[in-house]
């Protein structure tokens, strides 16, 4: 229990990422969960279990994962900050209700810890396939946010971010991270109440019996809400609709409303970007990575400083929308770029959209659920500058 | 109030093709809510995809038009935020007993205190006449023209074997009884099933030679035997003469049980005991750093 | 006290599908050239409502006024 009374020494906990992950959403105001048992992410399950009641929260085992997330955003629309928690497959079944949480603007936390695919792939091994999936993975033009985080302490803060950025955006923010992250025990401070911003709803101060618009965008591109149970009654569907939440098929409305869904997200980068960075100011390779992989990144990246070599590091926290902007400022003088990532390239593809000459981007992989070591990554650089293996 | 200061009048007249059945289950429906004398802002409607689904634009409460089959977890949600809230949810066969078949017997099963009312017209109206879960064995479909080869389910016997625990059946025919039953059934602190039979004239009456809206509602008459009383245990007698009746429909109530519901017994059985064993350990916590 | 009762149909509102007309006791309602229902005999009506329950429309209302 983190309380305002602990002492500094016991605020420091030893945990499993996933357990975190838990944490973290209880910090944020998470009061209701419901998910479906699934390795690599069934601790942040357990543990809710437990947590949750404890805090006047419910926690419900649902009968599979597509009831998992529509449970949540029908918690969400009544009022109460929400998450489910799963792996790759899923996430694959929780896909069409992601969409409905896109298009009925519903805000909800899905964390996914990654493993080995396709389909049943690795269920124990890391893997970071899903990274294109929870971009692309439901159907139709939208935007969508998703955070990921390479160590404990940071992971907290993105899952709290997560939240405010689902409550702010209305809408569902992914929490992506993989097996080694879900399952590696480290220390993590757990900040006091207080601490970290907390963003809660933005609700409408339209007073009773006037008329209501729950889906006219302000200029922000904000939609104050009212929660179901509340003074206004209106309709919330998956259907394109209008701004009282009315199916139309007016090509004015649906324009506009695809508009904002891909706008409100990706004109606001610069709010929703989050990243760290090393040595970036002389370097001529620039490594850029995200998840446990960044962890080998940073660890290669220090070893080679420590014999000269001009090498810095982007490690990426926000994966969409994509931080193009700010990887093409950072970019702008490296030689080479090495993105490593535990996939057959997904983010490396958005890097070589990003940049000015995509000819100097390399990938640096594995894909057999073992973790990419530092010499995986000194052995490319060494290919890439004409060093031999 | 009148039943229709409960329509969202705007969009009337509805979608829903001459003779359909479903404006009569609405109409019932509404009854029902005015008898009840609910607040409007205390009602939510949610439901899956499919002509039953769109019931729920006209009604003027909070409506979620939700997933295909996905209806009732998107309402387990809305009722553990928010145990206080009426939740009804309209739902067609195919929506609740095909693709939201999981979710309807796990539903059942927690006995969560909120109406499904499953409106069966034995088939898929809205994609154009395809056969449904509960469409007869040798009748005909879109998809099925040589006639289906599976048995239908009984939803009144899924609906039991899942343990919910308030179970009708009646018939758009029944109109009268039906208000009366959608009241009960929302009155019913617990997971209310009730079945409707609805006719679609438009496509399973016409691909099955059933005649048109009143001949089908005819069928409904003339076949309906009525359930006994409950007993003592909440359950009725089905006492059907084969003789009697031609393919013989069973109405009525089968079974009104009180059994625990699932809000009110995690409040009981896992929050509070929960919050006060957090409690008491801060409290020890808090004392003990005092000491030190 | 009287009491004044009529059997009010909206026009704009009816399919015309023929079940207020069909199942009415007492051969109250009829169908018009244009497909609609309408009140042909209102003197046999029994006032059951059988109509108004059974309008897949909300276009038939049975009002029942109570004036003292």
């Amino acid at each position: 229990m983190s309380t305002a009374g602990q002492t500094e020494r016991s605020r420091v906990q030893f945990l499993q990422g996933n357990e975190v992950c838990a944490e973290a959403a209880l910090y944020a105001g998470m009061r209701y969960f419901a998910g479906y048992p699934i390795t690599p992410s069934t601790e942040i399950a357990e543990r809710l279990a437990e947590r949750l009641p404890q805090v006047g929260g419910s926690f419900m085992q649902m009968e599979d994962e597509i009831g998992s997330i529509c449970a949540v955003i029908g918690a969400s629309l009544a009022g109460t900050k929400s998450m489910t928690a799963t792996s790759g497959p899923g996430f694959s079944l929780m896909q069409e209700a992601i969409g409905y949480a896109v298009m009925a603007e519903i805000p909800c936390v899905i964390v996914d810890v990654q493993r080995g695919g396709p389909s049943t792939g690795l269920p124990t091994h890391a893997s970071q396939g899903d990274v294109m999936q929870v971009r692309y993975g439901t159907h139709g033009d939208h935007s969508i946010v998703c955070l990921t985080a390479s160590n404990h302490q940071d992971l907290f803060g993105i899952v709290v971010d997560a939240f405010n950025f689902s409550e702010v955006f209305r809408t569902p923010a992914v929490v992506l991270i993989d097996e080694v992250v879900g399952h590696m025990r480290e220390a993590v401070r757990v900040p006091e109440p207080g601490e970290l911003d907390l963003t809660e709803r933005l609700l409408t101060d339209v007073p009773r019996d006037v008329d209501y618009h729950p889906y006219a965008p302000r200029e922000d591109d904000r939609l104050p809400m009212s929660n179901f149970g509340g003074v206004h009654r209106y309709n919330v569907t998956g259907l394109v609709h209008d701004m009282w939440g009315f199916p139309s098929e007016k090509p004015k409305i649906v324009n506009d409303l695809i508009h904002h869904l891909y706008l409100k997200l990706e004109n606001r980068k610069q709010m929703l970007t989050r990243w760290r960075e090393w040595s970036l100011d002389d370097a001529e390779i620039v490594l850029i990575s995200y998840g446990s992989s960044a962890r080998s990144a940073r660890h290669i990246m220090e070893n080679r400083r420590s014999v000269g070599v001009p090498i810095g590091m982007i490690e990426l926290q926000t994966l969409w929308p994509f931080p193009s902007e700010m990887i093409r400022t950072k970019c702008r003088h490296a030689e080479y770029i090495v993105v490593v990532e535990m996939n057959m390239g997904q983010i490396v593809h958005e890097v070589k959209r990003a940049v000015d000459r995509p000819e100097r981007v390399f990938l640096s992989n594995r894909v057999d659920g073992e973790m990419i070591t530092p010499t995986d990554i000194k052995h490319l650089i060494r290919v890439i500058q004409g060093k031999g293996v | 109030m009148a039943v229709t200061d409960y329509l969202r009048k705007r969009f009337m007249p509805h979608i829903w093709c001459p003779g359909c059945g479903h404006g009569i289950i609405m109409r019932a429906l509404l009854s029902a809510v005015e008898k009840l004398g609910l607040d409007k802002n205390d009602i939510v409607m949610a439901s899956g995809i499919g002509c039953s689904a769109r019931m729920l634009g006209y009604v003027d409460a909070h409506t979620m038009h939700t997933l295909h089959g996905r209806a009732l977890a998107f309402a387990t949600g809305v009722k553990m935020a928010r145990p206080d809230l009426t939740v009804v949810v309209p739902m067609g066969d195919g929506d609740a007993l095909a693709i939201g078949g999981n979710h309807f017997i796990h539903a059942a099963r927690r006995n969560i205190d909120m109406t499904a009312i499953v409106m069966n017209n034995s088939t898929y109206g809205m994609t154009g006449g395809q056969y449904s879960p509960t469409t007869g064995c040798g009748e005909y479909g879109t998809t099925a023209p040589y006639g289906t080869v599976v048995q239908p389910f009984d939803t009144v016997e899924l609906a039991s074997a899942a343990g919910a625990s308030f179970i009708a059946r009646t018939t758009t025919y029944h109109a009268r009884e039906m208000a009366r039953i959608l009241a009960d059934a929302i009155r019913h602190p617990g997971f209310s099933v009730v079945e409707v039979l609805t006719q679609c004239p438009t496509y399973y009456g016409r691909k099955n030679a059933k005649g048109d809206a009143v001949e089908m509602m005819e069928g409904f008459r003339d076949c309906a035997v009525p359930v006994g009383p409950l007993d003592d245990s909440g359950h009725a007698t089905v006492t059907i003469d084969p003789e009697a009746v031609d393919a013989p429909i069973p109405i009525g109530v089968f079974r009104k049980e009180v059994r625990a519901e699932y809000c009110d017994a995690y409040r009981r059985q896992v929050i509070e005991p929960a919050e006060a064993a957090a409690a008491a350990s801060a409290a020890a916590s808090a004392a003990a750093g005092g000491e030190q | 006290m009287s009491t004044s009762r009529r059997i009010e149909i909206n026009p704009d509102w009816c399919k015309g599908c023929n079940i207020c007309v069909a199942f009415c006791p007492k051969q109250v309602l009829a169908l018009d050239e244009r497909g609609k229902a309408y009140v042909a005999n209102v003197d046999a009506c029994i006032w059951c409502r059988e109509c108004e329950l059974r309008c897949p429309d909300f276009a038939v209302t049975v009002v029942v006024e109570r004036a003292s």
